[in-house]
């Protein structure tokens, strides 16, 4: 029975190891400039995560076979080096490990969270709510209108509370309900929660944000391919949670100039 | 016993009297000005939806038609008609097709069965927004039976789904039969009215209401027309 | 030490009335029994609804036959709405978390052990401590109660965060009686628990027999010890976080919801409240709360190991100094919930080194363990494979909190299946492995009867393997970037995934049956298993000395220790062993201090 259950040890282990080293559920590739250091750091934490799994795991295997089911008169035996070894390893091999795993990565993430935006970063505005997002664009003022919550009305499509009546810059803002970036432009998310909690998740762009009721939260990215993505909301917001996405078309200068034309028009 | 039968064949009488004897209001609902334009819907992230629609969904808060007809108008009657909790029997139907409502407005009469089918592909949620009668908010899987509910008291009652935030209808519930939702070309009737003096109200989900009387003396017809000031914005 | 026990004695005397025997009893025996039987409810409850939510996950518009009738809107012919999926997914989360992992490990059997452990006669405040249990049944009964009210339970998720779960009903279906029920019951469960850990701190301070020094503990009544002082702090934190949320509720008070929140198009009349409060007090509690859940583990299988391996850890005070250090650093921690919630960014950092550290005293533990197994003489029972698969467990789940204790990685992870994984693994199943673990190891001490071996090893191999196969693969779902609390998966990217969650759904329905195998084992031994020696396992800690079943005032006449807890591995008159109240003197093997 030791030794069956030494050996299912052993299949688990390789058998868990097995999808990770042919990489057959990985995060898409990276778009962003930022994201090489936060996959780097992803993936040298594998390393040791899986090394210590795979080493602990067998020794706790091999053990099991070897003193198991042993005669009454086997002589008990400690492991050589005792406890005091066994500290120290901890906290040398593991602790320092660790540790410098959490040293390098604060690069990564300083990358994205503690770096203001550049001086030309582009804004886009995201709202979310139970449960879409919608995207506004300044238009050719540059100035975003005002919210006015009281305004906001599904039914007739102003989702974010816009008042073009009374005021100005407000009336060439865009609203869409997909997200268009130009490609290798460095974009200043300003991020508004309409009502609860959501998050602004783009798994090829590494970024996930929470949307905070009260708090207005900034992002800033550049995406370095063109192609179509989703966005999805990861903080749990309601009954329809699931089905809260959008897309996001990074796109080149042209044709980002002309989605936003036509999306004036509209 | 005997007077019972007697008041029932003369009420009868009375009543297939004044059937004979109904008049009918006709008319136009309008609009002046120029109205907002109707934002365009994007369905993308709802496929199943987007693939049923080949040409570009708007909003349906401001519908409009040639010659300034304005769709989507309830007139009804709200005083005169006398006919309050004659419930039909048969229920009035609220379709989910396409990720969007059919139809957009949706009277009814106090206590008449209300039955909500899903035609989509996908979970719909229907959460009429109601502030008089009571609130409720259920989802409806595909392929699930319809919900029958039924409301109590007049009301306009926006409806939303939760899953698609562009989903929006209003269930109106009258205290009368009397009533009609202005067509394309902004064209309604309200027939078999018997002979009396009534106010008819026209009601837009955005422009508001208007009132209108109107006196039925026979068997006539009466052409009554409603028109809106158009917003803007 | 001191001989206190006389004074415990004084509390109550045996009890003479049905009632009082088995219902309002004062006990700690009964007491603890209660607790077990309502975990043991409240997990079967909890299983059952983790069924049907991963049928639904796997088979998404399919009708499950009879489901309409445990609620007529949330599975309108029998298929399950969004909001239904998610209103289980809470009580799921909610039951298992509260109501299984921390009564079943830490109040159970804490309650009928710990005062045994010490040489006590009961706990030192009998009367609180029966409140302490019809609290916590009362609180379930209020959880159980929010199926039955309104539109249903909240479907808030088991940490309800704010304003999701703070505005009433406009938020969805259950967010308003729901709630409000879930906060009650969250609330008196707090109390429940902290009544118990008053009474489980002076018991280990103060009602120790003579001779039962601090070092002389055994490792289960450390781990009692140390996740009562947990509790302690952290229910008291949760407590009035729930009357805050109550509040929100029911008196309009604004603690969680900012202005100018807007839903259905409406303005809700609240103003000046912090998401992010709820957010902070909720995991200043959460964190502790899954070391409540996953410390009693530990030394429950510590205990159940080291009388299986007939030989002590390599060092016992390293494991007491560790489990003493994962505590104190539960408190520093809980930011890494929070990492990308919106607040400051240099907190992630400041709270993603402390998370590393825990690394240390974890990886300490799992050291001790595996390496005291080298020239052991390990016995294999159902027991003992348990505690072995606990270890297995708590690794796997333990390495994947490299991943999450990194702000950088977490922005990948976070709210991903990974995370669910990753705390199934180790405050789940792990824990449950614990439970079991003292369940096998216990049963003959509780019940008075033995339970069947071969049930019981069939039960072990189908949920260590059903375990394995059901919670990896969530590791794999997260790293592609499937979402955790979807009701169904409609995203383009996660079509492909879809095939992995049929797989894992099989998994989970096979697991789920072992469990039935086991509550099989459980009933039947407890009638019809055989009739249990005094001391089965030859073990050596006071719950051995005393005679099965045990007496109400556990003791015959007071015991005297003369012993460190584990003596094993050594020559004396009855075998390899010898009792902690044995005053026979023997050849010690002694470990390192």
């Amino acid at each position: 029975m030791a030794k069956l259950f030494a050996v299912t040890i052993f299949v688990i282990a390789i058998l868990s190891a097995i999808p990770i080293l042919r990489h057959t559920w990985v995060a898409p590739e990276d778009i962003s400039t930022h994201g090489a250091l936060i996959d780097e750091q992803m993936s040298e934490t594998m390393a040791e995560a899986g090394i210590s799994f795979l080493v602990a795991q067998f020794v706790l295997g091999f053990f099991i076979w070897k003193f198991s089911d042993r005669p009454a008169d086997a002589k008990i035996t400690k492991f050589p080096g005792g406890a005091k070894g066994l500290v120290i390893a901890a906290i040398l091999v593991v602790g320092i490990e660790v540790m410098a795993l959490g040293i390098f990565g604060v690069k990564a993430w300083a990358n994205v969270y503690l770096t203001p935006p550049g001086p030309d970063a582009m804004p886009v505005q995201v709202q979310a709510g139970q449960f879409a997002f919608y995207f506004r664009y300044p238009g050719p003022d540059k100035k975003f209108g005002g919210i006015h919550p009281e305004m906001i009305n599904e039914g007739t499509q102003n989702t974010f509370g816009l008042d073009p009546e009374h005021d100005v810059d407000a009336r060439d803002d865009i609203v869409a309900a997909e997200m268009a970036i130009p490609v290798n432009k460095e974009i200043h998310l300003l991020m508004h929660a309409k009502d609860v909690g959501h998050s602004f998740y783009v798994r090829e762009l590494r970024v996930q944000q929470d949307f905070v009721p009260g708090l207005d939260v900034t992002l800033h990215f550049t995406a370095t391919k063109v192609g179509k993505y989703e966005i999805v909301c990861t903080q749990l917001c309601g009954l329809g949670h699931y089905n809260m996405k959008a897309y996001l078309e990074v796109m080149s200068q042209p044709d980002f100039d002309a989605w936003l034309k036509q999306q004036a028009g509209q | 016993m005997r007077t019972k039968k007697t008041l029932l064949v003369f009420s009868t009488l009375l009543m297939s009297s004044s059937l004979m004897f109904a008049g009918s209001v006709t008319g136009k609902v309008t609009y002046t000005g120029t109205p907002a334009k109707q934002k365009p819907i994007d369905m993308s992230k709802e496929p199943s939806c987007a693939k049923q629609h080949a040409t570009q969904i708007t909003g349906e808060t401001v519908v409009t038609g040639a010659n300034n007809a304005l769709e989507n108008v309830v007139v009804y009657v709200s005083a005169g008609a006398n006919d309050e909790g004659k419930v039909p029997s048969q229920s009035v139907a609220y379709d989910q097709k396409g990720c969007q409502y059919v139809p957009h407005v949706l009277p009814m009469h106090t206590g008449q069965e209300l039955k909500i089918s899903n035609d989509d592909q996908t979970s719909h949620n229907i959460h009429p927004l109601a502030k008089v009668n009571q609130e409720w908010n259920k989802s409806q899987p595909p392929g699930t039976p319809p919900i029958t509910q039924k409301y109590e008291k007049e009301e306009f009652i926006s409806v939303k789904c939760n899953i698609h935030p562009w989903m929006h209808g209003y269930f109106v519930v009258l205290k009368t039969n009397h009533y009609d939702v202005s067509k394309g070309g902004g064209e309604f009737k309200l027939p078999d009215l018997p002979p009396g003096k009534y106010t008819l109200t026209a009601w837009h989900e955005d422009y508001g209401t208007q009132t209108a009387e109107v006196t039925i003396t026979g068997n006539e017809s009466k052409d009554v027309n409603f028109t809106f000031k158009a917003k803007a914005y | 030490m001191h001989d206190t026990s006389v004074h415990a004695a004084a509390h109550h005397g045996p009890p003479t009335t049905f009632i009082r025997k088995h219902v309002f009893s004062l006990d700690h025996k009964v007491i603890g029994k209660q607790y077990y039987a309502l975990a043991l409810v409240a997990a079967y409850i909890g299983m059952f609804l983790s069924w049907l939510m991963r049928i639904h996950l796997a088979w998404t518009n399919a009708a499950i036959p009879g489901l309409q009738l445990l609620s007529q809107s949330g599975a309108p012919g029998g298929v399950m709405t969004p909001e239904y999926y998610l209103q289980l997914m809470t009580m799921h989360g909610t039951i298992m978390v509260f109501f299984v992992l921390t009564t079943a490990p830490f109040a159970a059997f804490g309650n009928y052990f710990l005062p045994i452990q010490v040489g006590a006669e009961d706990m030192p405040f009998p009367h609180f401590n029966m409140m302490s249990f019809w609290v916590t049944f009362t609180a379930f009964l209020f959880l159980m109660a929010s199926f039955f009210v309104g539109d249903g339970p909240t479907l808030g998720g088991w940490t309800q965060y704010a304003p999701l779960n703070a505005v009433g009903s406009v938020a969805g279906p259950g967010q308003g009686s729901g709630v409000v029920l879930w906060a009650i019951s969250i609330g008196l469960f707090c109390v429940g628990q902290l009544l118990g850990a008053l009474n489980f701190i002076t018991t280990t301070l103060d009602l120790r027999v003579k001779g039962m020094s601090l070092m002389r503990l055994p490792l289960s009544a450390w781990a009692w010890f140390i996740t009562s002082c947990m509790g302690l702090t952290a229910f008291a934190v949760l407590m009035p976080a729930c009357i805050l949320l109550i509040l929100d509720h029911v008196a309009g008070t604004s603690f969680f919801v900012p202005s100018g929140t807007v839903m259905n198009d409406q303005i809700l009349p609240h103003s000046g409240g912090s998401t992010l409060l709820w957010q902070h007090l909720f995991w200043f509690f959460g964190h502790p709360e899954v070391y409540i859940a996953i410390v009693p583990g530990l030394g429950i299988v510590s205990h159940v190991l080291i009388a299986n391996m007939r030989r002590q850890m390599l060092s016992q005070r390293v494991l007491i100094y560790s489990m003493g250090a994962l505590a104190i650093l539960s408190y520093m921690v809980y930011g890494h919930h929070m990492f990308v919630s919106g607040m400051n960014p240099f907190s992630s950092l400041a709270f993603s080194f402390p998370t590393l550290v825990i690394t240390i005293p974890s990886t300490i533990v799992v050291l001790i363990w595996t390496f005291s197994l080298y020239g052991s003489r390990l016995r294999i029972n159902s027991a003992s494979l348990f505690a072995l698969g606990f270890i297995s467990m708590f690794v796997s789940g333990g390495v994947s909190g490299f991943f999450l204790a990194q702000p950088s990685i977490d922005i990948m992870l976070h709210a991903t299946y990974f995370v669910v994984g990753h705390f199934h693994l180790v405050m789940g199943v792990a824990a449950m492995f614990g439970i079991y673990a003292g369940t096998y190891f216990w049963f003959p001490k509780m019940a008075g009867r033995m339970m069947n071996e071969t049930l019981g090893k069939i039960h072990f191999w189908l949920s260590f393997v059903g375990a394995y196969c059901v919670f990896m693969p969530f590791h794999y779902l997260g790293m592609a970037g499937n979402i955790r609390r979807y009701s169904s998966f409609v995203d383009d990217f996660m079509q492909p995934l879809i095939p992995v969650h049929r797989f894992i759904t099989v998994a989970a329905l096979i697991t789920g049956f072992a469990q039935l195998i086991f509550l099989y084992n459980l009933i039947y031994s407890r009638f019809r298993g055989p009739i249990a020696s005094q001391n089965p396992w030859e073990a050596t800690s006071l719950e051995w000395s005393t005679p099965t079943p045990v007496p109400w005032n556990n003791f015959d006449k007071h015991p005297i220790v003369y012993h460190d807890p584990y003596q094993y591995g050594v020559k004396s008159s009855v075998g390899d062993y010898v009792m902690q109240t044995s005053p026979e003197q023997v050849e010690t093997e002694h470990d390192e201090k």
